[in-house]
């Protein structure tokens, strides 16, 4: 067991391409860390680059103390599962998962000994005689599993290991995983590209785009208070909505309505030094059918009428989708990225959808022309042309804008 | 439909047919001789009136033939064996490894895989005269080994890239050092493409004749099929026919057990199930 250091760690590949960007990351000993992202974000990249896969361009990495950066896969004492399992054909499952301790010259006794160990955490003693094509999926996926903690290693490196699962064994090999990792205590570093298992596993999630590492924090924390856009837009689903804003003296006007300006936003935007034109961010959330919310809660933000395009019912929540006329199109590069990610190719162009959750208990039908309200205590708002979160300066989110009247 | 189909079945069985009859009846018109005796090889008859072993136990008799085959097996082997080695690690790098003059080395072997070998017995012959090469060993396994490496490295690098890559990382993030990932992990599994290069390699060095005969002056080195053209008949007025077309069979048997031994082999795919399935 040992904590991970990356210090200003940085990957140019040779033909000039700059992969990871100045990368500084501590993980704690035993600590249980996701790396997300969208594909090309620089995630696996980082990950081989701790597993000694990749070269290291500049920076430091230390495992345990010890500057590793020079050290071959072998000598790092990490086990790393990939995201195709990479179990070796020719060899049962018994073999795939004693490879790693006859290579370091353990005594048969002792590798019977572990690897039926690890059998039985997994559920795999029946298979161990068989090779992996005679698996399932998931079979196949613990045994990769298995293959990585039969060593006891230093740390586990996972590189997407559910992606390749159907969504209702996914569900649950992520529990597995998780309770694997507290029962092991063992430092893991997962990467994946869904920020749902990136919310749900880790004790911190490190959001990546472009090589830079964007927020690294507790999941309620990313939820709750993003550093930027990006990481606003990705984390959550549905997504939060984006819309335009202007503000005017101690106004906001947004396409749902104008509301005065709380005290608390207002000395954040000026300290800020920020312009006029705003994004603005609301969560799905935290909209209610107008006539649910109430008269207390109804002070602290706007109400708006809108079509209902589409009704939802998931049985705990409704989602309704509705679009606003904007005038303005959001126009940020770390939307444009996140739309083009979520196959969503319009996010916060004019005349957007917006998604708000509701109660079950609303009587919306779609087609409807319905009263909703938008909550705005927990408003965000971002500067367009940095991306960054303005509200965030602006502690006590309760009042931010002052009763809409 | 089922006209059509019958129709199609005896238009693709007529055609087969007249692939296989095409190429097993010079076999068949060696092995029938094989079994004439000398008075009867003009006969116009395909198959033999009387069959006879003579003209096998004449050659089986003689070392003119026996040396020169066990001189066959013996080069074969050791060239196969060296080429496909080399080419499986020169393979592994094509495939795996960027590294400056990759497009050189692949066109390079190539470009001796074209060569009109011809065209290079006579360079060769003055240097392995000069190297002591000349009627010996060396002197046909190297060039062997040479002509046998581009179709190696060929065969054996596209194995190579079906291989799933993670493979390799797998193993080395499982404590081998680059070495034993390859001995260990990919080896194995290029194992039908070795042996189909292996096949070919050895099939290319036992039925070589052009140097064999042009580097070898006595049945210390000569191979099988060169030594064939140096049969003579009993008497000066004797053609060879019958002992050249027995030992033309006799040369032939172990490449059909070859065959038949590995044809298995070399279809079997043993990457199934190495990732997502």
């Amino acid at each position: 067991m040992a904590e991970i250091v990356l210090d200003q760690v940085t990957k140019r590949f040779p033909d000039g391409a700059l992969a990871v960007d100045k990368i500084s990351l501590d993980i704690a000993d035993g600590e249980f860390v996701i790396l997300v992202g969208p594909s090309g974000c620089g995630k696996s990249t980082t990950l081989n680059m701790i597993a000694g896969l990749e070269d290291i361009t500049e920076g430091e990495l230390r495992i345990g103390g010890k500057v590793v950066n020079n050290m071959a896969p072998k000598d790092r004492d990490i086990a790393m599962v990939f995201q195709s399992y990479a179990l070796y054909p020719h060899m049962t499952v018994r073999e795939n998962m004693g490879f790693a301790l006859k290579l370091a010259k353990n005594p048969q006794s002792v590798i019977d000994e572990k690897v039926n160990e690890a059998a039985r955490i997994l559920d795999l003693t029946q298979h161990l005689d068989r090779k992996p094509a005679n698996l399932s999926g998931g079979q196949r996926q613990r045994v990769a599993m298995g293959r990585a903690i039969v060593r006891d290693p230093a740390a586990f490196l996972m590189d997407e290991p559910l992606s390749n699962l159907d969504a209702k064994l996914r569900v649950q090999m992520r529990t597995e995983v998780s309770r694997l990792q507290r029962r092991l205590g063992t430092t893991m570093v997962y990467v994946t590209h869904d920020q749902t298992e990136a919310m749900t596993l880790g004790d911190r999630v490190a959001v990546m785009r472009g090589g830079l590492l964007q927020q690294v924090g507790s999941p309620q924390e990313l939820y709750d208070r993003p550093d930027n856009l990006f990481v606003a837009g990705f984390i959550g689903s549905p997504a939060m909505n984006f819309m335009p804003a202007t503000v005017e003296g101690s106004t906001i006007r947004t396409p749902l309505g104008e509301a005065p300006l709380a005290a608390g936003l207002r000395q954040a935007l000026e300290r800020a030094n920020a312009p006029r034109e705003l994004i603005i961010g609301i969560r799905p959330e935290n909209f209610e059918d107008a006539s649910l919310a109430s008269a207390d809660a109804k002070q602290n933000g706007i109400g708006f009428r809108a079509t209902i395009d589409v009704l939802e019912s998931m049985g705990s929540d409704v989602y309704v989708y509705f679009t606003k006329e904007i005038e303005r199109a959001v126009d940020a590069a770390e939307l444009a990225e996140l739309a083009r990610e979520s196959g969503r190719a319009d996010t916060g162009a004019s005349g957007d959808t917006v998604v708000a959750r509701i109660d079950t208990a609303t009587r919306i039908r779609e087609g409807d022309d319905a009263e909703l309200w938008a909550d705005l205590r927990s408003l965000h708002v971002f500067d367009p042309s940095t991306g960054r979160n303005i509200a965030l300066d602006a502690e006590g989110a309760a009042d931010r804008t002052v009763p809409a009247g | 439909m089922a006209r059509v189909d019958n129709g199609k079945k005896i238009g693709w069985g007529a055609a087969n047919t007249i692939a296989v009859l095409l190429t097993l009846i010079p076999v068949l018109w060696i092995l029938s001789l094989s079994f004439k005796s000398p008075a009867a090889i003009a006969d116009p008859g395909f198959w033999p009136k009387e069959w006879t072993w003579s003209n096998y136990s004449g050659i089986l008799q003689t070392s003119q033939f026996i040396q020169p085959l066990l001189n066959s097996i013996g080069i074969g082997v050791i060239a196969t064996i060296i080429a496909v080695l080399l080419a499986s690690m020169a393979a592994y790098a094509v495939a795996r490894l960027r590294f400056p003059g990759k497009q050189v080395l692949i066109g390079m072997a190539l470009l001796i895989a074209m060569f009109p070998q011809i065209s290079l017995v006579t360079p060769m012959f003055s240097i392995e005269r000069a190297l002591g090469l000349f009627n010996t060993w060396p002197g046909l396994i190297i060039p062997y080994i040479a002509f046998g490496l581009p179709l190696g490295i060929y065969i054996l690098s596209a194995f190579f890239r079906e291989i799933p890559w993670e493979l390799e990382k797998a193993a080395k993030v499982d404590g081998a050092t680059p070495f034993q990932a390859f001995t260990r992990v990919i080896a194995p599994l290029a194992a039908p493409g070795m042996v189909t290069t292996a096949i070919l390699v050895f099939l290319f060095c036992w039925n070589e004749f052009l140097f064999a005969i042009s580097f070898t002056s006595t049945i210390g080195a000569r191979t099988a099929p060169a030594a064939l053209a140096f049969f003579s008949g009993s008497s000066q007025f004797t053609s060879p026919t019958g002992p050249i077309s027995a030992a033309a069979v006799v040369i032939t048997i172990p490449i059909i057990i070859f065959v038949l031994f590995f044809q298995r082999r070399i279809v079997a795919g043993l990457t199934s199930g190495a990732v997502k399935g």
